[in-house]
């Protein structure tokens, strides 16, 4: 126990040494590499060759490939990049060198690569060490190079902490690397949630009851998690803190669903229908009902919040099928977002701001759509022909959608670019998963 | 050869048992009138007690069917009961697609509802909402606590008092059909009745 604390404590202060290498100064930090307006309608062609081994041995050789697979395939993920097979290599990466002044660019240009990450791997002690860099192979610029120290089973951290500093690099913003999606998975006939990396890997389960857990929602600082559960029979919302397990419930008479945390706040938005008919309210972080914040005889219900805190969107059928509304919070003016179709449900505010994503019934079928705030614009639909696909969630840069989907005959989650482009299954387990939610950037825990 | 034996040895013991039989018949005649009239009583005593018991034995007949059928009206009047409450947890409302109204038919159902809780005081109904897949979960959820509500609201404009009435939603939880065709969706989309 104290031994794997001690290890874990030398592991945050090796990882904490991340170096600036000396080659940075060279950096220019504005480049224009993605442009994020479209930025998915050219690949950036990048070469990721097999990490040099420093000392050759065969752990360490291992590793690297390891190693430089992950980067390559978490990289690939963002969509935003093309990746160049490693057999159209001219050159032997292991021969070659991988710092600026002894790195012959024309051989990268050559195959088609703008960027090219070199990369070299010392294992001791179960200790690695790894250089990092990152090149335009046209301008022959180190963009970023980075040193990262930590414990093998660590790997995978480093490399994730590297590509946020290349999508940070690339596109101004911090990425999707470290962050989580909560979903819910029924196995046995039962609902729990779940918790998995970005890109699916790692699942675990957070609830374990024999009931129907839904609709997971997470804090903006990603420490609390809200969902509904019928754990005690009826649908309760809880409020949970994900380290210590501590928080509250919300069980009035009725339903108790659908949370949204505010941004920035420890308080939430929830559907109750205690008075009879299902209203959205303002609730703290424990629990206590702030105030109402609809008031319509219809149903109100999925709240979603504006990254500024200032609108919120919802689902409401007071023009006699379910649409989309936008409120001012200040004001408590309501405004009709969506009018194609007689079926649009489950808002979700992009972390830009500027657009929410929602699901869309046209001729039997439910498909993801992206609508620009203010209306003006037809929206966008984004999944095509490929069964019921609900429940959209923005990555926290905005990047890509997370959504359910039946294309494959079960509900399962899938990923997409915001442009609908590069659609693929996030992951699969045993069951049926729904409610992808998408945390805030960073978690670190 | 064992059984052909066993039926000589029987023949041995009933030959002798009729000799003594037609012995026995031939001394009767010499019985005097005293010991007849003496007979004739016993015989009519016999006769008589006979027939008590007869009488008795279809009085305990009697009993036993009016007994038999008291049971059997019980059982039927208990059963017309349990059919009764069966009916009134098993017949479903249904609703159209998005739609919480009730129709004309549905509120005839619930009118029989009511009034069959009106009879029943003491019972508790819990009113659970449902939807089909189609459409979104979340929804959903809100969709079926409005069915629930719908038919709450009619059973306490008919005078169940409020107290007695539970409503919980399931949303598209619980599909009555799991399959995807309009027969199911139709039969999914419902408010079901329990009683605690």
């Amino acid at each position: 126990m104290l031994k794997k604390k001690y290890t874990k404590i030398i592991f945050i202060c090796l990882i904490a040494t991340v170096f600036f290498l000396t080659e940075s100064a060279h950096c220019r930090t504005e480049y224009d590499y993605i442009d994020i307006n479209n930025p998915f309608i050219r690949k950036i062609p990048i070469a990721v060759p097999v990490f040099k081994s420093i000392s050759g041995s065969g752990g360490e050789k291992f590793l690297s490939q390891e190693a430089s697979n992950l980067l390559s395939k978490s990289l690939e993920f963002t969509g935003y990049f093309k990746i160049i097979d490693r057999d159209a290599y001219l050159i032997d990466p292991e021969k070659s060198d991988i710092i600026v002044s002894n790195i012959n660019f024309k051989n990268w240009t050559g195959i088609g690569a703008e960027l090219l990450i070199t990369g070299s791997l010392f294992l001791k002690d179960n200790i690695i060490e790894m250089e990092l860099r990152l090149y335009d192979t046209f301008k022959g610029l180190l963009i970023v190079g980075k040193r990262y120290k930590g414990v093998v089973n660590n790997q995978r951290k480093m490399i994730h902490r590297f590509c946020g500093e290349v999508i940070y690099k690339l596109t101004g913003s911090k990425g999707i690397f470290g962050s989580k999606i909560a979903f819910v998975s029924k196995n046995s006939g039962n609902k729990n949630i779940y918790l998995c990396e970005f890109d699916g890997h790692n699942p675990e389960q957070l609830t374990y009851n024999k009931s129907i857990a839904l609709s997971p929602a997470w804090s903006s600082d990603a420490k609390w998690i809200a969902y509904t559960s019928y754990s005690k029979g009826k649908p309760d919302l809880y409020i949970k803190h994900l380290k210590d397990k501590h928080g509250a419930i919300v069980a009035k008479k009725g339903i108790n669903i659908t949370p949204a945390w505010m941004p920035g706040k420890f308080s939430l938005a929830a559907t109750l229908s205690f008075s009879g008919n299902s209203e959205i309210y303002l609730l703290t972080g424990t629990g206590k009902i702030i105030k109402k914040l609809t008031n319509n005889w219809g149903i109100d219900v999925s709240p979603t919040f504006s990254p500024d805190g200032d609108k919120m969107a919802f689902v409401s059928n007071r023009s006699g099928s379910p649409q989309i509304y936008i409120m001012d919070l200040d004001s408590g003016q309501v405004k009709r977002l969506t009018f194609q179709g007689r079926y649009n449900t489950c808002p979700n505010w992009s972390p830009g701001g500027n657009k929410i994503a929602y699901a869309g019934m046209g001729n039997g079928q439910i498909n993801i759509y992206s609508i620009d705030v203010d209306g003006e614009s037809p929206a966008l639909q984004l999944t095509h022909d490929s069964g019921n696909n609900e429940s959209p969630t923005w990555s926290p840069d905005g990047s890509l959608i997370a959504f359910s989907s039946t294309r494959e005959g079960p509900c399962r989650i899938y990923v997409m670019t915001a442009y609908g482009t590069d659609q693929r299954c996030l992951l699969a387990l045993p069951g049926e998963q729904t409610d992808p939610e998408w945390s805030p950037r960073v978690i670190d825990n | 050869m064992k059984k052909k034996l066993w039926i000589w040895l029987s023949l041995l013991l009933v030959i002798p048992g009729l000799m003594i039989v037609t012995s026995c018949a031939k001394k009767t005649v010499k019985v005097d009138l005293a010991q007849t009239q003496e007979d004739e009583a016993a015989k009519l005593a016999a006769e008589k007690a006979k027939l008590a018991t007869e009488k008795a034995k279809q009085e305990e007949i009697a009993r036993q069917r009016a007994l038999d059928e008291k049971r059997r009206q019980e059982e039927a009047a208990r059963r017309k009961i349990i059919t009764a409450r069966n009916l009134f947890m098993n017949e479903n409302i249904y609703f159209d697609f998005d739609r919480s109204d009730l129709k004309p038919e549905t509120q005839e159902i619930l009118k029989g509802k009511a009034e069959w809780l009106r009879k029943n005081p003491g019972e508790s109904v819990i009113i659970e909402g449902h939807c089909d897949e189609r459409g979104t979960n979340e929804y959903n959820l809100a969709l079926g606590d409005r069915r629930a509500q719908s038919a709450k609201n009619f059973l306490k404009d008919l005078g169940i008092a409020k107290s007695s009435l539970t409503t919980i939603s399931y949303g598209e939880e619980r599909p009555a059909d799991p399959r995807r065709n309009e027969k199911a969706w139709s039969k999914n989309r419902r408010a079901h009745f329990v009683l605690e």
